[in-house]
């Protein structure tokens, strides 16, 4: 199968899930798929950096929490009708989707842009860890600031809406999801085929002649970074809807461990890869679940039997024409 | 009063730091000889403080407990190295990182699968578990006096190991050319699950000492796991000086920052206000300290590149 009609297929399928999951009288199917496909739009945003970048981000859960915090918090306020005091400013919290989509873009864009800035002076294993670092901040901070439930998080009462659409009805959701996954494919094939996407692969194959065509490849990094964690901030927001609920789980570096291994599981330099890691993460973890209690050791052999022996993950295993090995050293 | 307190909390800092020290030397060891990033090293922190416990009971020695932590764990330590991190050498830090993530699902699923979901207690024996006087009408616990010891001796143990021994020459020269020492008839591979062995068994050894003043359950590693590359980023990769150095400071920051700065903002804000920003803060401010750190010094405190 070429990577094309894989492609294709994956979008299909799982633009039928809803409908499979009527004719199965489990509506359960639909909201795990929209998990499933709110985890590939994060590690389709952590992929850029990662994948086509070389940037080992450890602490994208940064981002992925970050988003589900400014949609609960917008929520809370807006429920509570206490309006959100910055310093001088006031402003009313919202319920509004579209609203609460832009705010999340807007401020995990400005938290890459803090966090890409200081990690990108640092490479190598410094750069992972700093990454970690800034994650494990915003953790720390998550619990120990009790105005949002500190530890034991904060519940949105009902999930923020969209004009005309019913947000509660989970095959709704799921194609607002579904929507965003779409959006974020093409923007991110769009960004990797423009100017900055192609001198992003360069910068991560040999920064020096980059420098020497006159492109500052610090530049090109950290553009990338922010891209990379806006989108992964919108995945959190999804992700606080879809729960209605926010703790500090979200950013944990567990979080952002997993987000990194669905991005490996379905394959790196490869745009879908990370659908198809979210999927068999999932699947592995309900399936697993559904055996045994400690699925997470089986979990682990998986991994590991993966790292050492599968390299290439899921999407090149499905794909038949060899891709070039050149790009993946 | 206040002063007493103030150095009441300097020591625990201190203890703190000396503990982040034995976590911290394996650590840099395997960075620095190996190049390998160990994620699951908070395991053998774990497996340390559950083979204490278990020990514990068994004999009902606490001595016993204690050494045996470091052997369970080294044994440990070596197992996973020749099955698993050995593998890992060759491959980029992604690879190391997303192994060593697994390896931690195994061992700490294993331990709830073997103990159950329960925490263990360790208690410290009576002999240790009181307080005594210092100059300056100092009370401080004895039990927390003899971990600074431990981990003092430690480090210095680790020093002349280092920088006087053969192993440490053969430690040290395979951090810079590990192909001229194999080709001048050092086993590498055996010097390298010394290493691993070594620095699993000091965090064994530290699991059992932190575990018996808090509790032994699964996933008491990891939060110190992360402190641990804190310190070593902070002191500069492959550095036992600078893991020293980093662990005193991360320690004695922690501390302080959680008892120091509530202080700190009660002079600006009112005493409510000052708890809450001061201990939010205070949660962060060795990430802080890290952060600030590397953007002066990106490879850290002592580091070499």
């Amino acid at each position: 199968m070429s990577e094309k009609k894989l492609n294709f297929l994956i979008l299909i399928s799982l633009f039928f899930v809803p409908l499979f999951s009527i004719l199965l009288n489990d509506i359960y199917i639909t909201t795990l798929f929209s998990k499933i496909i709110i985890l590939a739009i994060a590690g389709i945003g952590l992929n850029l950096i990662l994948g086509y970048g070389g940037m080992v981000s450890f602490g994208h859960a940064a981002f992925f929490g970050l988003g589900g915090y400014v949609t609960g918090i917008l929520a809370f306020h807006f429920n509570n009708y206490e309006p959100i005091q910055i310093l001088v400013f006031e402003f009313e919290g919202t319920n509004q989707l579209l609203f609460v989509w832009i705010f999340t873009l807007i401020f995990s864009s400005l938290l890459a842009l803090f966090i890409g800035y200081f990690s990108l002076r640092t490479t190598g294993v410094y750069f992972i860890m700093i990454t970690l670092a800034f994650a494990q901040m915003l953790y720390y901070f998550s619990i120990s600031w009790p105005t949002y439930g500190g530890e034991d998080g904060l519940s949105l009462s009902l999930r923020n809406e969209i004009p005309f659409l019913n947000t509660m009805d989970p095959i709704t959701f799921f194609y607002i999801c579904y929507v965003w996954l779409i959006i974020a494919i093409i923007f991110v094939k769009f960004i990797l085929n423009s100017p900055l996407g192609i001198s992003l692969k360069a910068s991560k194959e040999n920064e020096d002649r980059v420098r020497s065509v006159g492109i500052n490849p610090k530049k090109v990094k950290l553009i990338s970074f922010i891209i990379s964690g806006a989108i992964t901030g919108l995945a959190g927001s999804l992700y606080a809807d879809l729960n209605r609920f926010v703790s500090p789980t979200i950013l944990s570096w567990q979080m952002s461990g997993e987000i990194m291994i669905l991005v490996i599981l379905g394959g790196m330099f490869r745009l879908y890869g990370p659908i198809l890691g979210a999927f068999f993460y999932i699947i592995l973890e309900q399936f697993l679940g559904g055996i045994t209690e400690n699925w997470q050791f089986w979990l682990g052999f998986i991994i590991l039997l993966e790292v050492l022996y599968a390299k290439a993950g899921i999407m090149s295993f499905l794909i038949k024409d060899k891709y070039d090995e050149k790009t993946s050293s | 009063m206040e002063f007493q307190l103030l150095i009441e909390q300097l020591l625990n800092g201190l203890q703190f730091g000396t503990m982040l020290f034995l976590m911290s030397a394996g650590l840099t060891l395997v960075f620095g000889v190996m190049g390998l990033i160990n994620l699951a090293h908070g395991s053998f922190y774990m497996i340390g403080a559950f083979g204490a416990a278990l020990l514990a009971e068994i004999t009902g020695s606490f001595f016993i407990a204690l050494i045996s932590s470091f052997i369970v764990a080294m044994f440990a330590g070596v197992i996973t190295e020749i099955l698993v991190i050995r593998k890992l050498y060759k491959k980029d830090h992604l690879d190391q990182v997303l192994a060593t993530f697994a390896l931690i699902l195994i061992f700490s699923e294993g331990i709830r699968w073997i103990f159950g979901a329960y925490p263990l207690y360790l208690n410290i024996p009576l002999e240790l578990n009181a307080s005594v006087s210092l100059p300056l009408e100092i009370i401080y616990s004895k039990y927390r006096l003899l971990i600074i010891a431990i981990g003092i001796l430690i480090a210095f143990f680790l020093y002349i190991l280092t920088s006087k021994t053969l192993l440490g020459i053969r430690i040290k020269a395979g951090q810079n050319d590990r192909e001229m020492i194999s080709v001048l008839g050092v086993n590498i591979k055996t010097l390298y699950t010394i290493v691993f062995a070594l620095g699993a068994a000091l965090a064994g050894l530290s699991g059992a000492l932190i575990g018996a003043i808090q509790s032994v359950e699964v996933g008491m590693g990891e939060p110190v796991l992360i402190l641990a590359f804190v310190v070593i980023i902070i002191g500069g990769i492959g550095s036992i000086k600078g893991a020293f150095v980093g662990a005193l400071l991360v320690g004695v920051t922690d501390t302080l920052g959680r008892f120091l700065l509530p202080e700190l903002f009660k002079l600006f804000f009112d005493n409510a206000d000052a708890n809450l920003i001061g201990s939010s803060i205070a949660s962060m401010s060795i990430y802080i300290l890290m952060a600030i750190v590397l953007i002066f010094k990106p490879s850290g405190l002592f580091g070499e590149r």
